[in-house]
């Protein structure tokens, strides 16, 4: 199980700047759903509701109106049942790797040696076994980001919330972590709904993608390329790829998708 | 082929890497320095204004053998060591929840900041109205002043935690209390132990003032009657114990700041020296 579902989701705030008061609109009446099992991307320009959006799924943030359901229960508030992947993986800098996954495990009520097994289960899957008593400080960005990864999916979540995971990383690491992710949610299923700026991770990664501007959903699409996906670079190849990169490129630049 | 490997490993051995003196050296030289010149100049200047460290070696010694400095020592380092230990029990957690809740801090922190510029001195006469002269207003008045800086860092430190740490404690359903204790107080930690340490010079201080004032005794009962007697020499003596005190335990934090914060220097990049 693993379905989330955004009902008419909105969220107002008000902004005080040099004495005016703004009302900003995060999120302007969002609707959107992710199937079990699906990759979702939440795509848009800074400032337009994407990673608000990933907040109130999470429970970090309230909604004003509306409701997001995961697996039809209503969300208020945090929840094991789904597991945040944050920008710049947060990692307890006073933990090592496996603390930081095992800190996750602990506050599910995990004890014991199924608490330390099924860390180091999960740092194996992001290939980190190695280093596995290691502080942040001495993980490189890619490496503490894996380590943010195992622990969401440690909890075992229905759902894996990521805020524009691999947004601070350079272009190779980033390549592959988009291949690792693709390889762990083949082999969990994981549902994931993930924030990103990047049109071409969007695409290579995601089943379909969430184009939102000034807090509004403004076109949802579905990737017409098939499962697994194999070699990104292959893929970035096809003319599917560059098809509905054009797509998504023209819907965030002026809204109208030209026909085909 | 040997003179090549003769070659190599000449090379190798030829940028010879100078080492920095060590710190403790660098000290040890400065403190040497110091000395000299106070016992150059200090000899010329009239023992009842002043004294020399020779002078002062002297009446160590003897102050040392009659037993005094024992005791002294003993009675001073009594209300010190309680009135700073319960400083930081108190201080630690006061600050923690004034950082952590807003209620808390709009409703006490007014107190903890004008606590801090309190003029305690003045306070002392009513301190001994209160608990009388003996060994209980002595640990209060080391207490009163020691409690402050370290509220303050915690209280500072808690609200310098960055928020998305919190919520990764959050989005893991943590409960507020383990937030606190697990993300909080080790993310603070640095900034307590900068606490602990401003308060020790607050405390040696304290502590001095509160034996001229109350019941003359301890270190400041022998900086007190050596002033009267005119015995300059034997007045250093129990001030200069103090300082090396407070250096010592200043150092002593700092060991235990690296076994108990140990990234902190890692990631400072201080954990070589």
């Amino acid at each position: 199980m693993g379905q989330v579902n955004f009902t008419d989701v909105s969220k107002r705030f008000t902004l005080r700047v040099d004495h005016v008061v703004h009302h900003v609109h995060a999120l302007d009446r969002v609707n959107f759903s992710v199937a079990d099992g699906e990759i979702v991307a939440l795509i848009g320009p800074s400032g337009c509701g994407k990673t608000t959006a990933l907040r109130v799924a999470m429970g970090l943030d309230p909604s004003t109106s509306g409701r997001v359901t995961v697996d039809g229960h209503e969300v208020h508030g945090c929840g094991h049942d789904r597991g945040m992947v944050f920008q710049h993986a947060e990692l307890l800098p006073w933990l090592s790797a496996l603390q930081n996954v095992m800190f996750g495990l602990e506050m599910k009520g995990m004890r014991g040696g199924e608490l330390r097994d099924t860390a180091e289960r999960y740092l194996d899957l992001v290939g980190l076994k190695d280093s596995q008593n290691r502080r942040p400080h001495q993980l490189s960005g890619g490496m503490k980001q894996r380590v943010g990864i195992a622990r969401a999916l440690a909890i075992d979540p229905s759902v894996l919330l990521m805020d524009e995971p691999f947004g601070a990383l350079d272009a190779q690491t980033r390549e592959s972590l988009q291949a690792e992710l693709l390889d762990i949610h083949a082999r969990t299923g994981k549902t994931i709904l993930f924030v990103t700026h990047d049109l071409d991770e969007a695409v290579l990664i995601a089943d379909r993608i969430v184009v939102m501007k000034q807090g509004r959903v403004e076109e949802i699409m579905t990737v017409p390329l098939a499962r697994p996906r194999g070699d990104l670079g292959i893929v970035r190849g096809t003319a599917e790829f560059a098809e509905t990169r054009y797509k998504v490129w023209k819907a965030l630049h002026d809204g109208a998708v030209v026909a085909h | 082929m040997a003179d090549i490997v003769d070659k190599n490993t000449d090379t190798t051995a030829e940028p010879r890497e100078r080492r920095p003196l060590p710190r403790w050296a660098i000290t040890t030289i400065s403190v040497a320095c110091l000395l000299i010149f106070w016992e150059i100049f200090g000899r010329d200047i009239n023992p009842v204004f002043g004294s020399y460290p020779t002078a002062l070696a002297v009446a160590f010694w003897e102050f040392l053998l009659s037993g005094e400095l024992a005791g002294a020592l003993a009675d001073s380092l009594r209300s010190f060591v309680l009135g700073y230990l319960l400083a930081i029990v108190v201080g630690i957690p006061i600050g923690l929840i004034l950082g952590r809740f807003r209620t808390a801090e709009a409703a006490f922190g007014i107190y903890i900041t004008a606590g801090y510029a309190m003029p305690l001195v003045a306070l002392v006469p009513l301190l001994m109205l209160w608990l009388g002269l003996g060994f209980t207003v002595k640990v209060s008045v080391v207490f009163l002043m020691a409690l402050f800086p370290i509220c303050i860092n915690t209280w500072l430190g808690v609200t310098a935690v960055p928020k998305t740490l919190i919520e990764v404690g959050k989005s893991f359903v943590a409960p507020d209390i383990v937030i606190l204790r697990r993300i909080v107080l080790p993310a603070t930690l640095p900034y307590i132990m900068a606490g602990i340490r401003l308060a020790v010079g607050r405390a040696v201080v304290a502590m001095v003032i509160a034996e001229f004032f109350t019941t003359i005794s301890g270190l400041g009962a022998v900086i007190i009657n050596s002033a009267n007697n005119f015995d300059t020499a034997t007045m250093f003596v129990p001030i200069i114990i103090l300082m090396v005190m407070a250096i010592g335990l200043n150092s002593l934090i700092g060991f235990v700041e690296r076994k108990v914060a140990p990234w902190q220097a890692e990631i400072a990049g201080r954990d070589r020296e």
